[in-house]
């Protein structure tokens, strides 16, 4: 079938790539753009480690197709810091042990950051159902959650101190 | 996973969507979410050699309220249908069931077009809009029509739209009735054990009308005239409750798998059922 040319911002950057229509986004981003931040769990839409940002939605990537994404901007994992200069978000996964593998964090940390968007100040009821579709199989969710309440309490400090 | 190929079209209206439907028949197929249609084309139980993207098309976005009438396009997320608050007012069952779907990303794709149109039993909306007597429109190459949810169902799988038909709209009735939409799953992003919409009005101390239907408890979503009769005119009281339960559970037809045994389904169905009777007269 024809390859088609799939034109999408990325991380903040104009990207165009050359992808079958039947090659999922996932794919796309980990072999053809080399961000391997969002991860392939269980490639059946359960697990949220594929999870990217696209026009203000929190997506499971092995669930799209790279061509549905013509037009679209997304934020992965590596959009949202460096290691040098760590996302709020990812500084509070680290201070309060919110992962032990790594293998589900860049989803769960750019599903957070969504969730945060919507919602700056979450009840720990509120982060835990909205974290649903990440599945984490070391933890049991409670430093994920603690690092996510408190990046958001952190947010909310520097916001009002802005203000 | 790799589908089998296909070539993707992504028409910005309509006319655009049936003439590609048109000329590919039985080779072409509407996307929507795409979170039903993508993992059965991974697992090769869909082979969809002509995708059509509807994300373009404007005309199937938008939820309206008109007169007491509420039109939703069809590619109206399940996040859309959460979020939006004169919906919330004008028929709070649907942002109760559309929170119990699926999880935070399949619902910020999922749309309510996909769900009702699809014909997979264990879906929560098909229920849903029998319950509330919904309408569904359907565009094709001889015009549009309007098919009642109760008439839409035939078998898995298997609806009223013919293969060269989009369903574009969702419309009702905005609800004034106590309401519930209760479901049983075995974990979040679960489809139902069982599920149960049911709206009630009440006059007086009595049930003036009760509509009840079940999600994933037959081949078909079912909508239970015989439940709703056994609830008219009582109290609501506990022998009514009973009545109305056993009547459901004469009119489905559970099949057993991953989920459990006929017996234990027809047992939660029964819990379930009693639930959202319980909660939707709370609200009456």
């Amino acid at each position: 079938m024809t390859n088609q040319i799939v034109k999408m911002t990325v991380n903040g950057e104009k990207k165009e790539i050359l992808a079958e229509p039947r090659e999922l986004l996932i794919y796309v981003l980990r072999e053809k753009l080399g961000l391997t931040g969002p991860h392939v769990g269980c490639e059946t839409s359960h697990c949220g480690a594929c999870t990217v940002e696209i026009d203000g939605k929190s997506v499971k990537s092995c669930t799209m197709f790279a061509v549905q994404a013509e037009g679209a901007e997304i934020t992965t994992i590596e959009g949202l810091g460096t290691p040098d200069n760590l996302h709020v978000l990812q500084e509070n996964f680290k201070e309060h042990h919110g992962l032990q593998c790594g293998y589900c964090t860049p989803g769960m940390i750019t599903r957070a950051h969504r969730l945060l968007q919507e919602n700056p100040n979450p009840t720990e009821e509120e982060v835990r159902f909205g974290i649903a579709g990440n599945i984490c199989r070391c933890t049991g969710y409670q430093n994920i959650v603690k690092s996510i309440l408190s990046a958001a309490a952190e947010l909310n400090a520097a916001k009002e101190a802005a203000q | 996973m790799i589908t089998s190929a296909f070539e993707y079209h992504r028409p910005s209206d309509l006319a655009g969507a049936l003439s590609v439907l048109e000329e590919h028949g039985d080779d072409a197929r509407v996307i929507a979410g795409g979170h039903s249609l993508i993992p059965m084309m991974k697992m090769r139980m869909a082979d969809v050699p002509h995708l059509i993207d509807l994300q373009d098309i404007a005309d199937l976005k938008g939820i309206t309220i008109a007169r007491g009438i509420v039109t939703i396009g069809a590619m109206t997320t399940q996040h859309e249908l959460i979020n939006n608050e004169t919906l919330a007012a004008a028929a709070p069952i649907i942002h109760e069931a559309a929170l119990q779907i699926a999880d935070p990303q399949v619902r910020y794709m999922g749309t309510i077009g996909g769900n009702v149109a699809n014909g997979d039993p264990a879906n929560d909306m098909p229920g849903l809009m029998q319950c509330m007597d919904a309408s569904f429109t359907l565009i094709g190459p001889d015009g549009t029509r309007s098919v009642k949810a109760r008439d839409f169902y035939e078998a898995a799988y298997m609806t009223e739209r013919e293969d060269g038909e989009i369903l574009t709209h969702i419309s009702f009735t905005a609800v004034e009735s106590g309401f519930a939409y209760e479901k049983q799953k075995r974990k979040i992003g679960d489809y139902a054990t069982a599920a149960c919409a049911v709206l009630i009005t009440k006059e007086g101390s009595k049930v003036a009308s009760a509509s009840v239907a079940m999600t994933n408890l037959s081949d078909v979503p079912v909508l239970s005239e015989a439940a709703g009769a056994a609830l008219v005119g009582t109290s609501c009281d506990a022998i009514a409750v009973k009545a109305a339960v056993a009547a459901a559970l004469e009119d489905i037809d559970p099949t057993e798998d991953n989920r459990g045994p006929v017996e234990f389904k027809m047992h939660v169905a029964g819990i379930i059922i009693s639930r959202a009777i319980a909660r939707a007269w709370s609200r009456a």
